[in-house]
């Protein structure tokens, strides 16, 4: 029988509340969509993560606008500015503190690289120190470059096989 | 223009060794370390010079003698007159100069930070530890032989240094420091950037 139905969202008393997905997807849906950053403001990137957060470029769009200033209830850290070497045991430490799942995200020319602060005092890239998931360039980057960078995080989190890494954990 | 005329020769009446600098501004004199805390607080006292503005030092390099000069910039928020003095340390090898914390609080800080970068003993400082670098640090980084890139050093923190098996490392210089152009309209040109950008880490540097 060829079914009338024209129901274009979920209907309980159609799917008899019951929904078919794979576990990869919906845990994937859940981490996409409510990233915490951890906002790690060192330098003047900071200002334009600020930016990202208010009204104009509101990153509430994308469910990363709950900045958390404990490590504790962050998911994925933006490492917006400058990196000294003696800042940079303090943000391995709270990276440390992060529960997992947890993301990093570089913010700018001086997080990724070092940037113009070539200088016995600046760590060369914070990937030194933490995993890196997305470079973000510029100096500072505009708002919308952090905001394809979460979009870009979210793709790879979405590819995530996390239903088998939770499973062998 | 007579007042500050009247403040040097007021000390170099008082403090016969002074001996007036050449500047291009300000009026300046130079003083032996020895006199330094007398004749700041004659200053201080006497001329009205309430305000420590700058403590800074120089270094004339490896092989210089003196090789280190101190160097205080006074204020007067009455007069409006600014006044320089330098100060040499005696020994090139281990500088020291007396602390003026006990004059002027703000000097702390100032001490600190010049003994963190010249590695200039203040004595009398009240807590004279580094306040740019890490405690530990094994260099000064403002000596003129301390390369601007930096020394391979551990990092400041010895667990963080294991479970991330990295140093502090000399920077990639890549064209020489990055500087910006100053003046110019274009900001995509005003960048800062290396002004030699024929060589980097992957293509070397061509012979002169």
């Amino acid at each position: 029988m060829v079914s009338t139905n024209t129901e274009l969202a979920y209907n309980s008393k159609i799917e008899g509340e019951v929904i078919v997905s794979r576990a990869d997807a919906v845990i994937n849906w859940i981490r996409t969509n409510s990233m915490w950053p951890m906002p790690m403001g060192l330098a003047c990137c900071a200002i334009e993560l600020m930016g990202v957060g208010a009204s104009r470029f509101d990153i509430a769009r994308f469910g990363a606008e709950v900045m958390r200033f404990s490590p504790r209830q962050a998911d994925c850290m933006i490492v917006a500015g400058t990196v000294t070497y003696k800042m940079a045991s303090a943000v391995r430490r709270i990276y440390d503190q992060m529960s997992g799942p947890k993301w990093v995200i570089a913010m700018g020319a001086c997080a990724s690289s070092g940037g113009m602060y070539r200088s016995y005092a600046t760590l060369q890239g914070v990937d030194r120190i933490v995993p890196v998931d997305v470079y973000v360039s510029g100096c500072p980057p505009r708002p919308e470059a952090l905001l394809d960078a979460l979009m870009k995080l979210q793709d790879k989190v979405k590819r995530e096989r996390s239903a088998k890494n939770l499973l062998s954990a | 223009m007579s007042a500050t005329v009247d403040v040097t020769t007021a000390l170099r009446e008082k403090f016969p060794q002074a001996t007036l600098r050449d500047s291009l501004d300000h009026p300046a004199v130079n003083l032996p370390a020895a006199d330094v805390p007398a004749a700041l607080r004659f200053l201080r006292d006497e001329r009205g010079f309430d305000l420590l503005a700058d403590l800074t030092a120089v270094d004339w390099a490896e092989g210089a003698s003196p090789r280190f000069t101190v160097v205080y910039h006074l204020f007067s928020t009455a007069g409006h007159e600014y006044l320089r003095v330098a100060a040499d340390c005696v020994s090139d090898l281990e500088p020291a100069m007396p602390s003026v914390t006990a004059l002027w609080a703000g000097a702390d800080w100032h001490e600190r930070e010049c003994y963190d970068m010249f590695g200039i003993r203040f004595e009398g400082h009240p807590d004279l530890r580094r306040i740019l670098m890490w405690e530990g640090y094994p260099y000064h980084p403002l000596r003129k032989e301390f390369p601007l890139a930096g020394i391979e050093t551990p990092l400041p923190d010895a667990e963080v240094a294991a479970a991330t098996g990295t140093k502090v490392i000399a920077a990639p210089m890549a064209g020489g420091p990055f500087v910006a152009s100053p003046g110019e309209i274009n900001l995509t040109e005003a960048e800062p950037r290396a002004k030699d950008e024929s060589w980097n880490e992957r293509h070397e540097k061509p012979e002169a």
